[in-house]
């Protein structure tokens, strides 16, 4: 019998995940201790300088989606702008006329003129459906266009050999197997910064999806379905990934780090984790299946090439769902581990 | 016996819940006490349980959503005081908890504070503006609205017996399946909207008929008002859209009850096609809610500018293809599921082309502001206040149909901020302008305007501290429905929505004061006249409140903005039309017929949920005998005689001489 989720067992992994990721955005992994302090407080001036993280939001190191660090986030944010600003050109002056409107014809004003039975007028009539209908138009051609161009399964262009990743959604944690080095993280993607990534992605249980704001696109992962997404980091960095389809009770426990290293590091992390850790096969992976939130990260040395197949095609049963706890197991099961 | 009901179901150990129920329960026991020894029994039941009035029950579906809109703001804040508080920490609500709040606290909003007000905004209004005595079918709309309450009681009563759904207010499955929700949360989830759905599709069909086929002499299409047009589209679109919520809740319940496999991760179950299907009924539902709130503003605008509606014609057209391209753009709710690049560009078209013709309306209203003679009362300032709010919401809508600008924010808080910016900026900003528009004519007397428009300050400014800075969240990345994070960057946009959310409740209580106060002092600011805003469509032309048969004499409508046209042509003969010749009115007689389907109902949906079944046969047997009673009633329906006609409608037209009169003094 695992224990209930008691509130003050909760084990917050990385509670310097935030600061560490803010900390590469100004000094792309740096770990020395004294970058280290200095994020200490720039982190505690943050949290009390809202004027600050305005003026961050709108141009700076912020680690949302404004703030991408690869083609496709940089993409989508330029479409993000550039639709915002065309619906700006006509919003404005929208919102600026019903106020403007709205005082020079208050009751009062006697200079105001008043059209008492005035309801009607073709010319008026036609330019109404016109603006919005040319602002559509010209919006969807930007959606056609961008739908296709950022089409998550499109591969990125690029000279290099798009590194696969699998990964898969478990109660409550990520499972990253790379095929063609044999080795798998639970909650920790490392990729080579500069190189496409090719995710092929699927569930063991309930639907997720698989968000790393700074990269960009999310994709959904479904029991018994795959889905595709291509992404890539241009630099080195650290960014903050989340499953952004809630998923139940240990859902909010499902951040993961993705660490864009150089190649040359990420050959040598690979070789690290070919050497410890656990094997990943049927077995282990019916323990992984079980529910469980605020994984720490770890690897396993070792992936069968099938078990990514395997789940996929629901030859691996799905994920068991909660243990029966307290109070009642039929009225209230408590979750968690 | 008792299926899975048993002491364990009383959450004892979790004492949010435990003291909110004991609250709530000495509350209502307090009033109930309060009714039975004032001996108001007879009364409410007499002239509000069993009546079939499209007036009553209109009033009490809005009281039914507004009590409802308190317990679902109480969700609201308890989830944003835990964002406030869980930065690196657990906050006060865990998991298990936060997350049957999220759920009940969309589940509520949407089907019973939104649905409630606004089926009870059309109730109320529509045959009034139409020029007749009552709906359709007078019983069915009191079935349809007790059922509606059957499905409050139920999901309120998860609170104290068991527990809610945690699995957010659409309920995807796998996670809904019982694999991995076992407990009975789902179900009443599912049971407690499954009944009210029965209630909100006959009340749809209902008024749809009502709109259809019964209107006063000379009230062609194209002369009704745009609130009734509004009301058309929607019902419509509920008679459309319903039917496939519940078949999409019956193939989960299917799941869930007796092991088939529709959505189920084993056996070829295929969750998608949950998602689909909840969402061909769940896009129609925002424009369900939508349409009437734009019929709302439509109507204020108009009469409050002094003008008539500009560009009615585009209004009818805008609101008819609204009815029918909401039905074209589901797939905008899961862009990113993994669809093709085409299929999800053509629903993100589609979903940008319903930007057309709800800007026109936008357009429309603005220029029928120009020219116009604008009183600040406070249904116009909610008007005004929808304006500004809904083209932002708008335009962050039309933002997320843009397929990859969705891929980096679907389902974060910018989502969350953009429905609520629509929801609360369009149809609970429409629903308070309504209220308050109506009020006079269902009581008799208006409400008061200070406390008015402190409210509607609160809740406007309310509404941009809460949600602006979860747009801004949502750009950081953060997703919705996380009872923690550990994101620093997130934690003080956090902290400004939670003070927005106390500024709202600000609002919500300047609108109790703004009530109380209102009845305290209903004797001087009595509505006489019937018509206390200068109204242009047949409402106005009733007594407030107005008689059980409304008009004593069904109007004769002449052209566009029936009661204007009276209205003009009084002031210029200078003289009331000719008293008619007044008849006996037959009218429906009150029926229980709704309360005791519903009582069974309730039990029915309770033993469901605990799979009591000998309970549930019974119950089901005690609805249909109900049914079978009143299908083969054999009693006359009353009839109003001439001479109490005669008497009400000679008082009114008494008011309306002297106003008359009195319009005439200044000139």
């Amino acid at each position: 019998m695992r224990p209930r989720w008691p509130a003050d067992k909760l084990r917050y992994r990385r509670p310097s995940l935030a600061s560490r990721h803010e900390g590469a955005c100004a000094a792309k992994l740096n770990e020395d201790p004294i970058s280290d302090l200095r994020t200490y407080t720039r982190r505690q001036a943050r949290s009390f300088l809202g004027v600050f993280v305005i003026a961050l939001l709108l141009g700076g190191c912020t680690g949302g989606i404004l703030d991408p660090k690869g083609p496709v986030g940089s993409a989508q944010r330029l479409i993000l702008f550039d639709a915002l600003a065309i619906m700006l050109a006509v919003v404005v002056p929208v919102i600026v006329a019903i106020l403007a409107f709205a005082w020079w014809y208050r009751a009062s004003n006697s200079k105001a003129r008043y059209l008492g039975d005035w309801a009607y007028s073709g010319r008026i009539e036609f330019i109404v459906w016109a603006i919005p209908a040319l602002v559509i138009m010209f919006l969807g051609g930007i959606a056609w266009i961008s739908s296709h161009d950022l089409d998550p399964a499109k591969a990125l262009p690029s000279k290099a050999k798009p590194l696969e990743v699998q990964v898969v959604s478990l109660d409550w944690k990520w499972l990253f197997i790379y095929p063609e080095q044999g080795v798998a993280s639970v909650n920790q993607l490392v990729v080579p910064a500069g190189v496409p990534v090719h995710f092929s992605l699927t569930s063991a249980s309930v639907m997720n999806a698989f968000f790393v704001p700074q990269l960009g696109t999310m994709i959904y992962t479904m029991n018994g379905m795959m889905t595709q997404l291509n992404l890539q980091a241009d630099e080195p960095g650290v960014f903050h990934g989340l499953s952004s389809q809630y998923s139940g009770d240990g859902f909010s426990g499902m951040a993961f780090e993705v660490r864009a290293v150089s190649s040359g590091d990420f050959d040598n992390w690979i070789a690290a984790a070919r050497r410890a850790g656990p094997e990943l096969d049927a077995q282990s992976y019916a323990m992984l299946a079980r529910q469980s939130a605020n994984v720490a990260p770890f690897t396993y040395r070792a992936v069968g090439p099938q078990l990514f197949n395997s789940i996929v095609t629901r030859e691996l049963p799905p994920g068991p769902g909660p243990d029966m706890g307290k109070p009642g197991a039929n009225v209230s099961p408590r979750t968690g581990g | 016996m008792f299926g899975k009901l048993s002491w364990d179901a009383i959450p004892l150990d979790q004492p949010i819940p435990m003291a909110t129920s004991a609250v709530v329960g000495a509350v209502l026991l307090g009033v109930l006490l309060w009714v039975w020894l004032k001996g108001y029994v007879p009364y409410l039941w007499r002239e509000w349980i069993t009546s079939v009035d499209h007036k009553r029950i209109g009033v009490m579906y809005c009281l039914l959503g507004l009590v409802m809109l308190v317990r679902g703001f109480a969700d609201a804040i308890m989830m944003r005081s835990q964002q406030a508080l869980a930065f690196q920490a657990p906050g006060y609500l865990p998991p298990e908890h936060y997350d049957q709040i999220f759920s009940a606290h969309g589940t509520i909003m949407i089907f019973f504070v939104a649905m409630p007000l606004v089926v009870g905004l059309m109730n109320f209004a529509v045959p009034l503006q139409l020029g007749v005595r009552d709906v359709a079918f007078p019983t069915l709309n009191s079935v349809s609205f007790w059922l509606t309450a059957t499905g409050v009681l139920l999901v309120n009563l998860s609170l104290v017996v068991g527990e809610f759904a945690r699995t957010g207010w659409l309920a995807y499955p796998p996670l809904s399946e019982s694999t991995y929700s076992p407990g009975v949360g789902v179900d009443y989830y599912l049971w407690s909207l499954q009944i009210a759905g029965v209630g909100t599709l006959m009340g749809g069909i209902n008024l749809a008929t009502t709109i259809l086929k019964i209107r006063a002499p000379g009230m062609a299409y194209m002369r009704m008002p745009v609130f009734c047009w509004t009301a058309l589209a929607a019902n419509l679109m509920i008679i459309a859209a319903f039917p496939v919520l519940t078949a999409t809740f019956a193939m989960l319940l299917l799941d869930r009850y007796l092991g088939f496999h529709f959505f189920t991760n084993e056996a070829g179950g295929n969750a998608m096609m949950f998602v689909n299907l909840i969402w061909v009924w769940g896009h129609p539902e925002v424009y369900i809610l939508i349409l009437p709130a734009f019929g709302v503003f439509s109507e204020v605008v108009s009469t409050f500018s002094s003008k008539p509606l500009f560009g009615y014609r585009s209004m009818v057209a805008a609101t008819m293809a609204i009815c029918v391209l909401s039905f074209f753009v589901w797939l905008h709710h899961f862009f990113t599921m993994g669809a093709g690049a085409d299929v999800n560009a053509v629903f993100g078209i589609t979903s940008m082309i319903i930007a057309v013709p709800t800007g026109v309306k936008i357009f429309n209203w603005l220029f029928t502001m120009y020219g116009g003679r604008l009183r600040f009362n406070v249904p116009l300032l909610w008007s005004l206040g929808f304006m500004v709010t809904f083209v932002i919401g708008g335009m962050t809508g039309v933002l997320l149909a843009v397929p990859p600008a969705d891929f980096v924010l679907h389902n974060s808080l910018f989502l969350v901020a953009h429905f609520h910016n629509v929801i609360i900026g369009g149809v609970v900003f429409g629903v308070f302008a309504g209220y308050t528009y109506w009020f006079p004519k269902a009581f008799g007397f208006t409400l008061d305007e200070r406390l008015g428009k402190a409210a509607f300050w609160c809740w406007f400014l309310g509404f941009y501290g809460a949600f602006t800075p979860l747009y801004a969240v949502g750009l950081l990345g953060m997703t919705r429905r996380m009872q923690h994070y550990d994101v620093a960057a997130w934690h003080p946009w956090l902290l400004v929505a939670m003070a927005g959310a106390v500024l709202i409740l600000c609002g919500i209580g300047f609108q109790i004061a703004q009530l109380v106060v209102s009845i305290r002092t209903r004797e001087q600011r009595r509505d006489l006249t019937g018509d206390p805003w200068d109204g242009r469509s047949l409402e106005w032309v009733t007594p407030s409140p107005p008689p059980a048969f409304n008009f004593a004499v069904l109007p004769d409508v002449q052209g566009h903005e029936a009661y204007w046209g009276i209205k003009q042509r009084a002031i210029e003969t200078q003289h009331l039309a000719e008293e008619p010749d007044y008849r006996p009115i037959e009218l429906p007689r009150n029926s229980p017929t709704g309360f005791v389907t519903a009582f069974f109902a309730t039990i029915t949906g309770f033993s469901l949920i605990w799979h009591i079944w000998w309970l549930v046969v019974l119950g089901l047997i005690g609805a249909f005998a109900t049914f079978v009673v009143f299908a083969w009633r054999d009693v006359p329906e009353y009839e109003v005689p001439a001479g109490e006609v005669a008497r009400i409608d000679r008082a009114r037209r008494a008011a309306r001489a002297a106003a008359l009169a009195d319009l005439r003094k200044p000139a």
